[in-house]
């Protein structure tokens, strides 16, 4: 943090808190009771073997709900069907994304159409673009199939969201049109930044377009890339709506990811402890994702 | 003479060189035509989906059942539209058929709305005093809100839910309210203070020599500068509210308090699926982030970029 001197206001740390308490306070007052206190409360009811079907008798059971989920083959398989779909839908995004933002970036006519419309899959509510897709690839009457078939590419229908792998990839395929316009806007932004005279400089030493991408957009660039990876990779890690408009978990478990493995385990089969250990597991992968996006925030680059 | 005797230089190099020329022509066209293709293809990635939701909204039912799909339908009608903005007279709506679109659409509105404003005004001043404080737990704070903000909200949904019940909050917009407060309120301090590092302390150190007071440089000075910043921010949290899933799912019970996202995933569990109902109640609930996303643009991506990349 910047250090500064020479400030009017009082300086020694007890005055300081004495300004800072009443603007601070309201807000963490808030946070503690919808954050703080719950997240406390759920880590408490892990320990426990809370069932809503018996909510009175509530007994204490130790670690007994983590031992069971790490002996549960229904936790380590949505721990890879999460795994999946978080490194497949990040990664095509990812390329997805900075392909579009390179190309916004350039100056041609439309540009600032394009531009325009870049942002609205991002714009669309998670819960419409799930069901828009669903209907796209329904196996009788979606325009994926009708498209297809037309095209000459496929004999007969394919039932996308029929079969458990198929609809997992189907899945991602939704997720990644909504989510590579976020990150072909932040790159586009961070792109906008490098200066022109950078490129001009590597034209005048003969660097070609590939050349200038590496040496000069990359480097220039992987702050603006880091950020939009950990982002997007935390956000897929905990992706629950488009499952649940989609698939629901199914077919068969096909699709059901950790949050929705969570969501089931809990309010379908009323499993407050188990779920809330669960729940609690996956907290601190992601806060594991989280160190490392502040990390990576803070590394500065030079021009 | 010299100057005749460059021209005509000058006239036998160009004749040289107009294979070459024409070869550059070449590329520069076959650039030209590479752009245009990405242009074209990037606008229907983008375009295409948009536009067979509409579509569906717009056909008769019988024409979506119809294989290979009517791309252009025969018969359009805005009877979808009708159905949901004006429900009373239809004969779905009173077999619950549909659900009340209106109802949905208020409360979204409502809690959007309220935590948008409360959270800008309560995350704001923590914001501000954090950015101007040196001391190390206010550090802490900060560091606090970015890991906070990425608290995932399924970790909180089994105490949030046992919290409600407790104060007969389920199925109310004001417990909704609060619960939507547990992503907006981290969100909008880190993004705020980072805004406010950017304006400058000497404009509030002066107002102090002039006899300010801490709280009269803010609401004279500090205020009107972190204007457009907090529009932005404010957009943004609307926008996060209004796309939120999973609280307004478990903690709504009835139209009383269930949000517009819940109202859409209602159309395929409860009811026979009508895909054009459907799209249509798709596309009223993508109108408002969709307007605000294409009009604040430069707002939303400035927001974006500042709660993203600036901690």
């Amino acid at each position: 943090m910047e250090q500064f001197k020479g400030t009017r206001f009082k300086r020694s740390d007890w005055g300081e808190l004495r300004w800072i308490l009443p603007f601070v306070l309201p807000a963490f007052a808030l946070i503690a009771l919808v954050i703080l206190y719950p997240f406390g409360l759920a880590m408490y009811y892990s320990l426990t073997d809370y069932n809503l079907m018996r909510p009175l008798s509530r007994s204490f059971v130790g670690l007994g709900n983590y031992l069971e989920i790490l002996r549960s083959g229904y936790f380590w398989d949505s721990l890879w069907k999460t795994t999946y779909f978080t490194l497949l839908s990040v990664g095509l995004e990812f390329v997805l994304g900075l392909w579009a933002a390179v190309f916004l970036n350039k100056k041609f006519r439309g540009r600032g159409f394009l531009r325009a419309l870049i942002i609205l899959p991002w714009a669309l509510p998670t819960v419409v673009n799930g069901m828009m897709w669903q209907w796209i690839f329904d196996a009788n009457y979606g325009a994926l199939n009708g498209l297809l078939s037309q095209l000459g590419f496929i004999k007969h229908y394919v039932i996308w969201l029929g079969e458990p792998f198929m609809a997992l990839n189907s899945v991602i395929v939704a997720d990644v049109w909504k989510n590579f316009s976020f990150i072909a806007l932040l790159l586009l932004a961070g792109l906008q930044t490098i200066p022109a005279e950078l490129y001009e400089a590597a034209t005048m030493d003969g660097a070609s377009g590939w050349r200038r991408f590496w040496k000069v957009t990359f480097p220039l660039l992987k702050p603006s890339i880091l950020v939009a990876l950990v982002l997007r990779t935390i956000e897929a890690f905990k992706v629950f709506d488009i499952i649940y408009m989609m698939t629901k978990g199914g077919p068969a478990d096909g699709t059901q990811v950790l949050s929705f493995y969570i969501y089931r385990e809990s309010f379908q089969f009323l499993h407050l402890g188990f779920g809330a250990a669960l729940s609690f597991m996956v907290s601190v992968g992601i806060l594991i994702l989280a160190v490392v996006y502040i990390k990576g925030l803070y590394t500065e680059v030079e021009y | 003479m010299g100057q005749r005797n460059i021209d005509g230089k000058l006239k036998t190099l160009t004749a040289k060189s107009s294979p070459v020329r024409r070869l550059q022509n070449l590329r520069a066209i076959r650039a030209a035509a590479f752009t245009y293709a990405g242009a074209l293809l990037l606008g229907l990635l983008i375009l295409a989906p948009f536009l067979w939701l509409f579509i569906t909204s717009i056909s008769p039912r019988y024409e979506l059942a119809a294989a290979p799909p009517h791309w252009a339908p025969q018969h359009p009608t805005f009877l979808n539209y009708q159905k949901l903005l004006n429900p009373s007279g239809s004969a779905a709506f009173t077999s619950g058929e549909i659900p009340p679109f209106g109802e949905a659409f208020k409360n979204s509105l409502a809690v959007a709305v309220a935590v948008t404003l409360v959270c800008l005004l309560l995350g704001s001043l923590a914001a501000y005093a954090l950015a101007r404080a040196r001391s190390r737990s206010a550090d802490r704070l900060i560091y606090l809100t970015i890991g906070l903000r990425m608290v995932p909200e399924i970790s909180l949904v089994i105490p949030l839910y046992i919290l409600l019940r407790r104060f007969g909050l389920i199925d109310t917009r004001f417990g909704l309210f609060l619960v939507y407060a547990s992503f907006t309120l981290p969100f909008v301090i880190w993004i705020m203070q980072g805004y406010f590092r950017t304006i400058p302390r000497e404009l509030e150190e002066a107002a102090a020599i002039d006899g300010c007071s801490r709280s009269q440089a803010l609401l004279r000075i500090v205020a009107p500068l972190s204007l457009p910043g907090m529009v932005a921010t404010g957009l943004f949290t609307f926008l996060l509210a209004w796309d939120e899933f999973l609280f307004a799912l478990l903690f709504t019970a009835t139209y009383s308090s269930k949000t517009i996202t819940v109202a859409i995933s209602e159309f395929t569990t409860r009811h026979l699926i009508d895909y054009g109902l459907m799209a249509t109640g798709g596309i009223l609930a993508a109108i408002p982030p969709v307007l605000i996303a294409l009009v604040f643009q430069k707002k939303i991506i400035q927001g974006l970029t500042a709660g993203a990349v600036k901690g």
